[in-house]
């Protein structure tokens, strides 16, 4: 992945890129921080001006830390909607349907045959 | 003429072998087309079948035949053929159409409640995250489109295997894929001879979806580790669901897994798997188009229009 082309990506992805290493580290993360663990070309620059929009937009919060901002994601009742999404998805396995998931469920074989395909790739 | 309808019953037998091999043959884009296409076009010609058997056996009841304005009796088959035939059409349509209505409430609920779901949370660009210990991750088309991901499935993941996962999602949201899977379900619930398919189809649109995502990240083993490390995280949160695959078959995941593990196939000969495909189709619609002007010519010459 080469920096121009980083560049060039729709600011949404770039917006969905940050949010997600924010949510994936868990802990409060300065701008170099995220361009770091992105590791994707990215100015820091760019980072941080996706960081304050995010801001902007209340989805993340930001703390002093030294000379700028540490960043993480503003959490909304994480027991409320995890409890509310397994409920839904035990009861809606037919979302699968229209609703074309990542991963579809394994079976044991499956679990075996892809572990194995995995290992050689290594 | 009525015997000839029985062949758009029996043609989604057929294309069941064809179906798996279609997807080995063609490119996944071309594969996930040529097999919607197939399929709803012979959903059609045994739904037309069933009908004019199902109508047929109406027109031969006193009280139809007066409100359908027959001054003859409707020459058909023999009785022997005729009356069974159509009171297992009519006993197919009232079954397909109870699983259809049932589909599309089912359906649109689901379609529903996801949509609140990802309404309820923050969106950054078209990524919605939930909160939640089980590693899932699905497309929501829709306006704007949207991928919904769970905190799990983010952290089971590299952030280059994230890259993946997303690409894999909007590839599904631009493709239109929910177009082609939508299709497959109305055709596998109209025939029970089409459920392979539209498993045919479903791994189409995941292959297509993944190789776009290996071409949007550039590597193809990065978006198969991807596909594989979040299937495994996935399997020990979800193992109270029914597995969809039998065992004995290597499930989608594997094979998809499989599929980009290898280098990209060079496009081989697949003259023959589209001709037999289209020979399928092309049958299946003669047959039933056929068979019915004929019968809707027997009505006409009851009705004493035509002789």
């Amino acid at each position: 992945m080469t920096d121009a082309k980083d560049e060039r990506r729709p600011a949404g992805e770039l917006e969905a890129a940050v949010m997600a290493t924010l949510w994936a580290i868990g802990t409060p993360l300065t701008p170099g921080q995220v361009q770091a663990e992105l590791d994707s070309g990215l100015a820091r620059t760019t980072v941080t001006t996706i960081l304050s929009r995010l801001h902007e937009k209340g989805i993340v919060r930001r703390e002093r830390q030294g000379r700028g901002y540490a960043y993480h994601p503003v959490q909304d009742g994480p027991g409320l909607t995890a409890r509310r999404m397994h409920t839904e998805l035990a009861r809606d396995t037919d979302r699968e349907t229209v609703l074309a998931r990542f991963v579809a469920q394994l079976s044991s074989d499956d679990e075996q045959l892809l572990r194995r395909l995995l290992e050689a790739d290594e | 003429m009525t015997v000839l309808l029985i062949v758009p019953l029996l043609l989604p037998f057929a294309l069941r072998p064809l179906s798996r091999r279609v997807l080995d043959r063609l490119a996944p884009a071309t594969a996930l087309w040529a097999l919607t296409c197939a399929a709803v076009t012979l959903a059609g010609c045994s739904l037309a079948a069933l009908g004019a058997f199902a109508l047929t056996g109406l027109l031969k009841l006193p009280v139809f035949a007066v409100l359908g304005e027959l001054v003859h009796p409707l020459h058909t088959a023999s009785d022997l053929f005729a009356v069974p035939a159509a009171a297992l059409s009519a006993g197919a349509l009232a079954v397909s159409t109870w699983a259809l209505v049932r589909w599309a409430v089912r359906q649109s609920r689901a379609f529903r409640t996801a949509q609140a779901e990802a309404g309820a949370h923050p969106t950054a660009g078209d990524l919605c995250i939930v909160d939640s210990p089980r590693p899932d991750a699905y497309a929501l088309p829709g306006r704007p489109h949207r991928i919904v991901v769970t905190t799990a499935m983010l952290r089971s993941l590299s952030a280059a295997e994230r890259e993946a996962l997303f690409a894999h999602e909007r590839a599904h949201n631009h493709g239109g894929h929910h177009y082609f899977l939508a299709a497959a379900d109305l055709a596998a619930h109209c025939h029970p001879g089409l459920r392979t398919t539209r498993e045919a189809i479903r791994l189409a649109t995941e292959r297509a979806a993944d190789e776009s995502a290996a071409r949007v990240v550039g590597d193809r083993k990065l978006a198969a580790r991807a596909i594989g490390r979040a299937a495994l995280a996935a399997r020990h949160t979800l193992a109270e669901r029914p597995a969809f695959t039998p065992a004995a078959a290597a499930g989608p995941v594997p094979q998809r897994v499989a599929a980009l593990m290898t280098a990209p196939r060079a496009p081989r000969t697949a003259s023959w798997i589209c001709l037999l495909l289209l020979a399928c189709t092309a049958v299946s619609a003669g047959t039933a188009a056929t068979g019915v002007l004929a019968f809707h010519h027997d009505v006409e010459v009851a009705q004493g229009e035509e002789r």
